[in-house]
């Protein structure tokens, strides 16, 4: 006997109950980190272009030592492990690209372990370290492997580059043996210039093509992933300091461009100085440390012990980062206003 | 169709552009819907006291009969919206997330108006004072989803002079557009609400705001008030929360509210314009609230549609005549996506402020667990009161809500700019209310 069957009143469905809003955009943290990344990768050719073979080996070391030591970290600590957000790949990409070429493994393994482990996770790990984690990697192992780090090589000519010739940095030249030495090894103003800008020169693997990171950065700036509020200050500040104060001939005689162009600046004003995490946020307040941190550049540039002053210049201005922000948060709307009102 | 915006300046600094999604319903005229067979009419639709029942069970009720009494000067009477009996009075679920009590009526299907309903053909021959009372008495409350009881606000205290009412045509919340069906439907009810409410108050001057991406309502409200000049279309661009009173009030008067203070501090009164039509019809029929239009939106109902439904109306039954449910319905939303709640019961009722219904099918609705926030300042670009909701967010996640406090946690009204654009999901809004609740109980 077949029973036909009575009509069942529809289930309800389970509903998802939240607080709104109930949209959401399509962005991520993870989205922002690779793109990141992305942008670093015309720089990154050109690294591997100009320095052959031993910047691979740099590059793969700080990635796979940065990845795996977050993970490590993560474990360690009992924290979900979060290596598909992309930020300990950025991270080990960005120490990569701020060492020499021609540095030992053991170079990029323990900056990268500085980096990760205690710049990063001894400070509570993504979104509360205080000082840009990559610059602390290398600021490490620039004090403690001095030679070595400011031991550059000339662009190689071949890929294996085993004929690698150490090589001052257009910095170190200006620094020690003036513009004129500068212009004897790059010939004229102009070739010096135009090897700045393509990169032809010896320095930190990801740092010298200034074009590559340019149009990563133009990337960026179009997406909205960074503004100009850090960069452009930063940039500019290096050009004005150095052209009223880096001349041998007195105020107003320094080489903005050449100062601008070169050593770790382009690469640090765009891909490092606009951490978000260890950077103001509040806008004004980036101005200010853009400002202040291309001070800091030129004033160790000019009267420092080193040749570079980009690195110390950021990682002094990321401990006054929260500072800024507290003292210069935005006007909330209709504060002004409130004062004249009678309650 | 998707209508093409129109050029339009005005505005505020900050802001988000989420997905408008308004072509779902926006060409689709309103549709009556069917009268509720159980209309459940809750006692507190409003924000302030709720109301106190007026009829018993078993009593026979008009529609437009009374049934529940104002609790308060900050309240507002609820009226039937079916003629039929009353077979209930208790807690039945609310669009607020709580059972709360109502009044719940069985339809006879006679749908009669209650007797004794006084038409005024002309209301420049009322006085100001009787027409404030018509409104506070017709159960008014803001109809664009803040509900708060209209007559209250057509009560500035004498030290705070209003020159200026803004009618709030904006509809920035994405999907609805229950207010751009009105705007094409009904413009003359809602100029001469707007001419009620400027009689009432005594103003010269009044604008009508509305987002540009409704050319065809804007059109559609300048034909209304042409030849008259003290009445002004203002086309607003089109961002949310456009349609937030003090954004409105700064895109259409240029006059910016104090932090804290409200919209009669700088002399003006906002009232949505469903609000308005609702008001010509309490004027000149004198008919109460007792319906409203409702968008039932959304990718997670068949048919997407708007419809002028009775007060008291169940969730459930509008969905069934918007096609009904998709099989991958996920979230039902009272309001739009920004702003409104999402329900975890469809026998919930159309109250005065529902604008809208919408339905999310799963694959739209984001269950993703939130990050650490990265501080990459986009909600600090995204908040119209330029606040730091990175900030909030952070002291309030470890329960410093008197730190928050100090960075304006009570300036924030909660439009979820600041949610919506977060990489790391962080769920500002709903930390915001939790830490207001906690700084309430501590005062208390």
């Amino acid at each position: 006997m077949e029973a036909t069957p009575k009509e069942q009143p529809k289930a309800a469905p389970e509903l998802i109950v939240s607080i709104g809003p109930h949209v959401r955009t399509e962005e991520s943290t993870a989205r922002i980190m690779w793109t990141v990344s992305a942008a670093l990768l015309p720089a990154t050719l050109m690294g591997v272009y100009y320095f052959g073979m031993p910047a691979i080996m740099v590059i793969l070391i700080c990635i796979a030592t940065s990845m795996a030591a977050e993970a490590g970290m993560q474990m360690l600590l009992k924290k979900p492990v979060t290596l598909s957000d992309g930020s300990a790949f950025l991270t080990g990409l960005l120490l990569a690209m701020n060492l020499p070429a021609n540095a030992p493994w053991y170079i990029p393994f323990i900056g990268s372990i500085v980096a990760i482990m205690i710049a990063k996770h001894l400070f509570g790990g993504l979104g509360y370290n205080i000082f840009n984690p990559a610059l602390i990697g290398r600021a490490f192992v620039l004090i403690s492997f001095a030679k070595i780090m400011t031991t550059f090589v000339a662009p190689a000519t071949s890929f294996m580059a085993v004929d690698a010739k150490t090589m001052a940095t257009p910095l170190v030249l200006l620094k020690e043996e003036g513009m004129a030495k500068l212009l004897e090894v790059f010939h004229t103003k102009a070739a010096l210039y135009q090897d700045l800008f393509i990169g032809n020169r010896a320095g930190s693997l990801g740092e010298t093509s200034v074009i590559a990171l340019l149009v990563g950065a133009a990337f960026l700036i179009f997406k909205r992933y960074i503004t100009w509020h850090i960069p452009i200050p930063f940039i500019a500040t290096v050009g004005v300091l150095a052209w009223m104060f880096g001349g041998k001939e007195g105020l107003m005689t320094g080489d903005p461009v050449f100062h601008m162009m070169s050593g770790g600046l382009i690469l640090g004003a765009f891909f490092m100085a606009t951490d978000y995490v260890t950077g103001p946020s509040v806008r004004s307040a980036q101005i200010v440390f853009g400002v202040c941190a291309g001070a800091l550049t030129i004033l160790i540039r000019l009267k420092g012990g080193y040749p570079e002053g980009v690195m110390f210049a950021i990682l002094l201005m990321n401990c006054f980062s929260p500072l800024l922000d507290r003292g210069m948060r935005s006007k909330v709307f209709g504060k002004a206003e409130a004062k004249g009102v009678k309650k | 169709m998707e209508a093409t915006s129109v050029k339009a300046n005005a505005t505020f600094s900050g802001g988000v552009h989420p997905a408008g999604n308004k072509e779902l319903t926006s060409h689709k005229a309103t549709v009556t819907a069917a009268i509720p067979k159980r209309a459940i009419i809750p006692l507190s639709q409003h924000i302030g006291a709720p109301c106190k029942p007026a009829v018993v069970i078993g009593q026979e009720v008009k529609k437009g009969e009374k049934i529940g009494e104002a609790g308060g000067f900050v309240s507002a009477p609820v009226y039937a919206s079916v003629s039929g009996k009353v077979v209930a009075i208790g807690n039945f679920p609310h669009t607020m997330g709580a059972e709360l009590p109502a009044v719940v009526i069985e339809s006879d299907g006679k749908d009669e108006w209650v007797a004794g309903l006084k038409e005024t053909p002309d209301y420049n021959a009322v006085s100001p004072e009787d027409l404030r009372k018509m409104v506070g008495d017709a159960g008014i409350v803001g109809m664009g989803g803040a509900t708060f009881p209209t007559h209250v606000k057509l009560t500035p205290p004498k030290e705070k002079p209003i020159d200026v009412v803004i009618l709030n045509g904006a509809e920035c919340e994405p999907y609805l557009t229950s207010d751009h069906r009105l705007m094409l439907e009904k413009p003359k009810e809602i100029v001469e609400g707007l001419r009620i409410l400027m009689r009432i108050l005594g103003v010269k001057k009044g604008y009508i705001g509305i987002e540009a991406n409704k050319p065809d309502a804007i059109d559609s409200m300048q034909k209304a008030v042409a030849g008259s000049s003290d009445i002004a279309v203002v086309p607003a661009k089109v961002k949310y929360p456009q349609g937030a009173e003090k954004m409105l009030i700064k895109a259409a008067a240029g006059r910016t509210v104090p932090a804290g203070g409200l919209p009669m501090d700088v002399g003006v009164v906002v009232q949505n314009v469903g609000t308005a039509a609702a008001i010509y019809d309490a004027v000149r029929y004198g008919r109460p609230l007792v319906e409203r239009y409702v968008t039932v939106t959304g990718r997670g109902v068949k048919e997407p549609k708007n419809f002028l439904a009775r007060i008291g109306t169940p969730f459930s039954q509008l969905i069934e005549e918007a096609g009904g449910l998709t099989d991958d319905a996920a979230k039902v939303i009272a309001g739009g996506p920004m702003m409104g709640m999402s329900q975890h019961s469809l026998d919930v009722p159309v109250i005065k402020g529902t604008s809208g219904i919408l339905v999310l099918p799963r694959a739209e609705v984001s269950t993703k667990p939130y990050g650490p926030c990265i501080r990459c300042a986009r909600c600090i670009d995204a908040c119209p009161m330029m606040l730091q909701p990175s900030l909030l967010g952070l002291f309030i996640e470890k329960g410093h809500y008197e730190d928050a406090k100090d960075y304006n946690l009570m300036d924030c009204f909660e439009c979820g700019s600041c949610t919506f654009v977060c990489p790391a999901n962080r769920p500002m809004v709903q930390w915001v209310k939790r830490a207001k609740r906690e700084l309430a109980k501590k005062k208390n």
